[in-house]
């Protein structure tokens, strides 16, 4: 018969070793980063083209 | 990883140890400085005004759009690449990047890099932009690649195009300038990587890849070499004869011309093994120089005579 993993799993669950957690954080930080200049690049675009921004030509 | 089976063997999620190091490793960061440089080019030589956020963006986008194009081909190229010595240590086959975790990047970032260009600047480059992409990923890697010694003739083409992407971002419609500008890095393309398949040609033939060198072998490599070499140093010039630049131009492109042109020759004549490995690394460097030298004279004589046009 088959279990679940949560059947089987240690109390702790999976633990992250600190270069795990680490590299995780840092992967994040560089997400938010890009994301965060794709949101000012927006920005930055809508106050180049005033209400411009809804004309987008072929 | 929710089931498992009657001995109840746990498989234990692989979790990720990648550095943000890895991930810009897969966007191949030299051939990205090679195309925002071609692709600036392409954007200043183009008439008419672009404000400097939307240069800005245009550059952004191809650049991503380069990077993600990397990211895939490195993603259905891992097990060529653990086979030879010049790519053994990308992430892939390092084990630091799964394939499936560099597809999802390199997807990532050819949808958003398209879709900004298209919203921002315009659809027109965003299309071409996607093209490129689609056109590196499917024809070249997946297509071509694995099956024909023209690989990197016809798959040359994608890394022609970001300077008509960013004419296009600036301009919204193609002229002939930016075609001079993809039939030079097109033909560019066979003689740098030919000059490399030559050195490396044990390493392709290892991984299975048929370079040229590897499936018609040396001698007629190095005659495709110096045919290439020919147009391109021909194509290269046009731009002076058909008014589009002046005798600067023209000269400084004859000139890089005749040596990239003495070091295929030299490539030609070299057929013995130490001597045409030398002059194979040579040519392999200086086509490099000579692209980034052919781009900077245009864009410098663009910017002389901006700056002329302001003082006058």
């Amino acid at each position: 018969m088959a279990h679940t993993m949560s059947d089987e799993r240690p109390p702790d669950g999976i633990v992250l070793t600190e270069a795990q957690k680490r590299s995780r954080r840092n992967r994040s930080i560089a997400t938010a980063l890009a994301l965060g200049v794709l949101v000012l690049l927006f920005f930055a675009v809508t106050l180049v083209k005033g209400p411009a921004v809804l004309n987008r030509p072929f | 990883m929710s089931v498992v089976d009657q001995n109840s063997i746990v498989l234990a999620p692989r979790i990720s140890e990648a550095e943000v190091s890895d991930y810009i490793a897969l966007l191949k960061p030299r051939v990205m400085s090679l195309v925002i440089f071609t692709a600036l080019v392409g954007l200043v030589m183009a008439p008419g005004h672009i404000h400097p956020v939307l240069a800005f963006t245009s550059l952004l986008c191809i650049a991503v759009g380069a990077g993600a194009s990397g990211a895939l081909n490195m993603a259905f190229e891992g097990d060529l690449d653990a086979k030879m010595t010049r790519t053994a240590n990308r992430p892939i086959p390092r084990g630091r990047i799964t394939p499936a975790e560099a597809t999802a990047f390199g997807m990532t970032l050819a949808f958003f890099s398209v879709l900004t260009l298209g919203i921002l600047v315009n659809w027109f480059a965003g299309g071409l932009l996607a093209f490129t992409i689609f056109f590196y990923v499917v024809i070249y890697t997946l297509l071509l690649k694995r099956r024909t010694a023209q690989n990197i003739v016809i798959g040359g083409a994608a890394g022609s195009l970001p300077p008509v992407v960013a004419w296009v971002a600036a301009t919204g419609s193609l002229s002939v300038e930016p075609l001079l500008l993809f039939l030079i890095i097109f033909f560019w393309t066979p003689p740098h990587f030919w000059a490399l398949a030559m050195f490396r040609s044990e390493d392709y033939a290892r991984a299975g890849v048929p370079m040229l060198p590897v499936v018609a072998g040396p001698d007629a490599t190095r005659l495709q070499i110096l045919l290439y070499t020919i147009v391109l140093v021909a194509i290269a010039a046009a731009p002076w004869p058909l008014g589009y630049f002046d005798a600067v131009y023209g000269v400084i492109s004859l000139a890089l011309g005749a040596v990239m042109l003495a070091l295929a020759i030299n490539v030609y004549r070299r057929r013995e093994r130490a001597e045409s490995l030398r002059a194979t690394r040579k040519l392999f460097a200086f086509s490099i120089l000579y692209l980034f030298a052919l781009f900077a004279t245009l864009l410098l004589e663009v910017v002389v005579r901006a700056l002329l046009h302001v003082i006058w």
